[in-house]
């Protein structure tokens, strides 16, 4: 009696997998001793920083990056893992503890901005002007005013939850709401519900035109926003590509790219968004 | 509504002025998309098929994974393909993470089951006596199973627009399988969510546009095959 089914499906199906195996080698992406893969933070990108920088860096070297926006917290977990090569992240605190336990070396400032916190213009929790960014939180928790975090482990939130900690404040209840997203749709949101957010200078300018919180706290040392590449440990696994990784840390310190960052910015915002710092270090700002 | 006119006229002059990057984004959404959608054909036509005529021990849990599978969550797709192409990943060594070819492996695993289902609902609504007769007629099996899909083509155009819509539609898997890397792995989905991150809602609205335009237009082609055979 004949089964339902004997064709040669085993062979079929095989050669189909077969086939796949063979697109899947042939695809361009094989080499890759010339791809450099950049983790960073989602503020770089939405800037359009890297957009202008990565070019110029391709092109006077060569090689291909793979710029991967996230948080910070994922950039410098990636690196650590051996998954990216060169990290250029904002949570010094955070990027010291990566370069001690040595997944991470060579931290270098690149640039900064500055981070404000912003909220609706009546101000429930009376912050304004206000010379201490820790006092201004302080005063929101007490006042129970409403406050978005990104919640993302971002740099942003990473300073965030530094100054709560400072402020002596366990920020929790129905008034501290999360929102687990970049910088932009937490701008949305705290706009949407008139709520306090800490924000980068750079994004919110970008966003100036749409959210009608104003600045106000600004100006205080631990707003400071400073930006340093890195580069991952080649230990970190087989096939991090160590040379690349620092051919990118040296480029975003050369003097010729300083100068794009000095003025990166200036004519759509008429502002520059980041001030280059390449050579100085932690305290000297 | 304001935002939306803006949008829509924005998506309209982007096309009309033939914005490079635009183009290259919407060019590589199709082409990855599409390359997924028929790799899914060549692996869920056959599949879709045996499952809906063999009979074996354990079909029906084959049977319901493949319907589980037609809704797989990107997102998760996109996690356990990244995880297995890291550098460090079981997969590592092909080197794929951030290519268009890791959007196609992840597009590929989200399309598959979907088509595989399809085909297998396709097939078996032809009836059963119509099976039998061929089989009293002499049919072998391989000339079965051609005649049954000749027969399906119709519902199983379904699975390729269905299996298209999903894949081009998708924003998880090929945010991480690709990283959104501009003139590399950027795709209509995530540049929308990037554009969106950086406030241009604008630009986000005429890429949401243009990628409605793509799966109207897969569709309405589709659909006249479909409609037309049927006369």
């Amino acid at each position: 009696m004949r089964r339902p089914l004997r064709l040669p499906r085993a062979r079929v199906i095989f050669a189909l997998w077969l086939a796949l195996a063979g697109l899947l080698a042939a695809s361009p992406a094989l080499a890759q001793s010339h791809v450099v893969i950049l983790s960073t933070t989602t503020s770089t990108q939405d800037s359009g920083l890297l957009d202008v920088l990565v070019p110029l860096f391709e092109k006077r070297t060569g090689l291909t990056v793979k710029t991967i926006s996230v948080g910070t917290g994922q950039a410098l977990a990636l690196a650590a893992r051996g998954e990216a090569d060169v990290t250029l992240a904002h949570a010094p605190g955070l990027e010291k503890k990566y370069v001690e336990d040595g997944k991470m070396s060579n931290r270098r400032l690149v640039m900064y901005n500055d981070f404000v916190i912003i909220g609706p213009a009546a101000d429930p929790a009376r912050i304004k002007g206000l010379p201490k960014a820790v006092d201004a939180l302080r005063s929101i928790a007490e006042s129970q005013s409403r406050f978005v975090s990104r919640g993302d482990k971002s740099g942003t939130h990473v300073l965030e939850q530094a100054l709560w900690a400072q402020a002596g404040v366990e920020p929790k209840g129905a008034w501290y709401l999360e929102s687990g997203q970049g910088m932009g749709q937490t701008l949305g949101i705290a706009n949407d519900r008139r709520a306090y957010t800490l924000s980068d200078r750079g994004t919110y300018l970008a966003f100036a035109k749409r959210v009608d919180l104003p600045i106000l706290v600004e100006k205080d040392r631990p707003l400071l926003n400073i930006y340093s590449v890195m580069e991952a440990n080649p230990a970190n696994g087989p096939r991090v590509n160590a040379a690349g990784g620092k051919a990118f840390a040296e480029f975003m310190l050369a003097p010729e790219t300083q100068a794009v960052i000095k003025t990166f910015g200036v004519d759509k915002y008429g502002q520059p968004l980041f001030v280059p710092v390449a050579g100085k270090r932690d305290e000297d700002l | 509504m304001g935002l939306f006119g803006q949008g829509i006229l924005e998506a309209l002059r982007l096309l009309v002025t033939g914005d490079p990057e635009v183009w290259r984004i919407t060019w590589l959404s199709i082409q990855v998309s599409a390359t997924a959608t028929g790799l899914a054909l060549l692996v869920g036509i056959p599949l879709g098929a045996l499952l809906a005529l063999a009979r074996f021990p354990g079909r029906g849990l084959v049977v319901s994974l493949v319907n589980t599978g037609m809704g797989l969550p990107p997102v998760v797709v996109g996690l356990f393909v990244t995880i297995l192409l890291w550098r460090n990943g079981a997969l590592g060594f092909l080197e794929l993470l951030y290519t268009p070819t890791a959007m196609v492996v992840g597009q590929l695993v989200i399309a598959a089951p979907i088509v595989t289902g399809l085909t297998l609902a396709a097939v078996q609504q032809v009836p059963e006596a119509f099976r039998l007769q061929m089989r009293g007629l002499g049919a072998s099996s391989p000339q079965m199973i051609r005649v049954l899909l000749l027969e399906a083509r119709l519902p199983m155009l379904a699975a390729v627009m269905a299996g298209f819509g999903g894949v081009i539609s998708e924003v998880g898997a090929s945010m991480m399988l690709g990283g959104n890397i501009r003139g590399q792995t950027r795709v209509l989905t995530t540049a929308t969510v990037l554009e969106t991150g950086k406030g241009n809602f604008d630009v986000a609205i005429a890429l949401s546009v243009i990628l409605l335009l793509i799966t109207f237009l897969v569709n309405w082609a589709l659909s006249v095959i479909q409609q037309r055979r049927r006369e």
